[in-house]
């Protein structure tokens, strides 16, 4: 997903309020029909791919390849959904073993990052100590690089490491967990800290005067406070799993470990064996879940400058 | 005569607490970020080092059984210069070019129109505002990879919901034959090593449609942030809507838009999944970008030698721009201050 850093969120209403935001007279009647033919005209281009995608998917044809527009298919119904379900590749893999792999990529890569991420965070926003600069300094330059940038090194690494003659690390859902995690634990870092820079001290002091040591200080009164930012990580953990392809695509050969975007990649375009609606359905179930918590999560997700962002 | 109070006497400074105990703060700190530490040591900073070994080196497939690779001195970096890898249709300078101009021309055109729809938005009174804004956030929601694979497909030459939609609209007049979008060889502009084929245009909408509502919600953003009796003061001095909105709008949008401008470039610099999965950087590799290339010699090729070079090139190209883009940031500000 583009773009995000997470602010404390400023409800719109207090916003207004305080800053009077619309300057000027209402709009004139003209502007206001002219407004409102731009504003529709802009939703339908903003609609059109959404629609197309849904309405394939619910084709009680389960169409091998569209034959037009058919905007709202009669008779629709859920088919492409069963048999995407059922198998969606030429694999012999269900939809819910995909999801599984992903799932797995996603909690393991959510946990690592906030856990180690969290720490860290505190760390660089409430102590001092040497070498907190030449820290952040580091921190900030691996963000510049894009997670492709690395994916030569940690493909060799990965596969350096072996258990008996048949486990490869890179071979495995735990080895492009630990990639995708490189790429994310930096950005994790670097929003974590910003966040809890904005958090007031004073709590923290008063539980310093009453005995409270560091770890009892982060336990019991940083991280409660930083909920919204921890909620934000670990979805975009989960996300950076669930939708992950580039070290899947590259690491995994076993088609048991396969995940829902290796799937999604052989069915898109003319070779694909797999039908249209089918697809359809496929990135319906795959953007989901991902959607959902994106629209639940909106207010804490406010867009900012964050320098190399979530990698993708 | 009464007795002066005895002068109090000067507090004995504490004595200076052992090192031990000075270090203390530093000591948890270090504590908490030694997980983190040790975890990014390992697969991040070894990672990158071991990229400037494999570098200067002939690393391959054949290598990954342990035998150890053969240095090659500068050859890596020679041959991307020069073009002379296996991939076809590689030509550094031209994926340079086109890379570029490709970040470019999208920012330019999603700050623009993120401005446009903003401040249309945010007119006093209009209707349905909230309504539309619910609608125009939603392709921030979608994961980029499913975004990518839709539009593939919608820019399918015969069963493409676009050239069913132009066909559609044009069928009073004639009948469009289908257009090969992707893949169509013949190019629409070709100015020196900068070479557009009609995928670009392609690419570009799909980038389009993803990208001009997160900059429409930073636009917004900033806009609330404007104190409405600056209008009220404007009006009264006789300024007109476009006086208004260049004089005082276009001023306080600048330090919000302007930094997520930035970020913008370098996020579409190195936008992976619309190349590789709408155009799989056709036709003729005229729509790779640098990380399509990277993925390619690694996932492809397995040719990790050459692959960390040509990453460590691509890790100057952004540094580079980082700076030039902070430098031109810093320019424009001082203008306004």
């Amino acid at each position: 997903m583009t773009t995000v850093t997470v602010a404390r969120p400023i409800p719109v209403e207090e916003k207004a309020v305080r800053a009077g935001t619309k300057g000027g007279r209402q709009i004139t009647f003209k502007t206001q029909i002219l407004s409102q033919i731009f504003c529709i005209a802009v939703a339908s281009t903003v609609l059109f791919p959404l629609l197309w995608v849904v309405s394939m998917s619910i084709d009680p044809r389960n169409i091998a390849k569209p034959d037009g527009l058919n905007l709202i298919p009669s008779g629709a119904s859920l088919a492409a959904y069963q048999a995407v379900i059922a198998k969606p590749t030429l694999n012999p893999i269900s939809f819910v073993e995909l999801a599984r792999n992903s799932i797995e990529i996603s909690v393991i890569v959510a946990l690592l990052t906030l856990t180690l991420g969290s720490l860290a965070a505190y760390a660089l926003s409430r102590l001092h100590f040497h070498g907190r600069q030449v820290l952040m300094i580091a921190v900030l330059a691996v963000l510049m690089l894009p997670a492709v940038a690395t994916l030569a090194p940690l493909y060799v690494l990965l596969y350096s490491i072996k258990l008996g003659t048949t486990w490869v690390l890179g071979n495995s859902i735990l080895g492009v967990a630990i990639a995708v995690t490189a790429g994310t634990l930096p950005f994790a870092i670097w929003n974590m800290k910003g966040y809890i820079d904005t958090i007031p001290r004073e709590l923290e002091e008063a539980a310093a005067v009453d005995g409270a040591n560091k770890l009892q200080i982060f336990l019991f009164i940083v991280l409660p406070l930083a909920k919204p930012v921890i909620a934000v990580t670990a979805f975009f953990g989960f996300i950076a799993g669930w939708t992950e392809f580039y070290f899947s695509w590259a690491f995994l050969q076993h088609p048991a470990d396969f995940t829902l975007s290796m799937a999604l990649k052989g069915m898109v375009g003319q070779y694909g064996s797999t039908p249209w609606s089918e697809f359809a359905a496929f990135a319906v179930l795959v953007a989901i879940p991902v959607s959902a918590v994106y629209l639940l999560l909106q207010r804490y997700i406010v867009a900012g400058l964050a320098l190399g962002g979530v990698k993708g | 005569m009464s007795v002066a109070t005895a002068a109090p006497e000067t507090i004995a400074p504490l004595p200076r607490p052992s090192w031990w105990r000075r270090s203390a703060n530093a000591r948890t700190a270090y504590l908490f970020l030694l997980p983190a530490l040790l975890v990014m040591a390992v697969i991040t900073f070894y990672p990158l080092m071991f990229q400037v070994y494999m570098s200067f080196t002939d690393y391959s497939l054949k290598n990954l059984a342990g035998t150890p690779a053969n240095p090659v001195g500068l050859d890596n970096y020679a041959s991307i210069l020069n073009g002379n890898i296996v991939l076809p249709n590689f030509d550094f300078f031209r994926i340079l070019t086109f890379n570029f101009f490709w970040a470019l021309t999208n920012v330019v055109i999603h700050v623009s129109l993120g401005v446009l729809i903003a401040v249309l938005l945010n007119q006093k009174g209009l209707k349905l505002a909230r309504f539309y804004r619910a609608i125009y956030i939603l392709p921030v929601a979608i994961p980029p990879i499913i975004v990518a694979a839709v539009w593939r497909d919608m820019f399918d030459p015969n069963n493409g919901a676009v050239n069913f939609l132009l066909g559609g609209l044009t069928s009073i007049f004639f009948k469009l034959p289908p257009i090969d979008w992707l893949n169509n060889p013949s190019d629409i502009l070709s100015v020196g090593p900068l070479v557009l084929p009609l995928a670009y245009f392609a690419l570009l909408t799909a980038n389009i449609w993803l990208g001009w509502p997160l900059n429409s919600v930073v636009a917004t953003g900033a806009l609330q942030s404007i104190p409405g009796d600056l209008y009220e003061a404007a009006e009264l001095d006789g300024a007109n809507s476009w006086q208004q909105f260049r004089h005082i709008t276009l001023p306080f949008l600048r330090p919000a838009m302007l930094p997520y401008a930035i970020y913008g470039f370098i996020i579409t610099f190195n936008l992976f999944y619309l190349s590789y999965f709408m155009s799989g950087g056709g036709p003729f590799g005229q729509t790779e970008l640098l990380v399509t290339i990277d993925y390619r010699l690694v996932q492809e090729q397995h040719l990790f030698g050459i692959a960390a070079a040509f990453a460590i090139f691509q890790f100057f190209i952004l540094l580079a721009l980082t700076i030039i883009t902070n430098r031109m940031a810093k320019a424009t500000a001082d203008q306004y201050a």
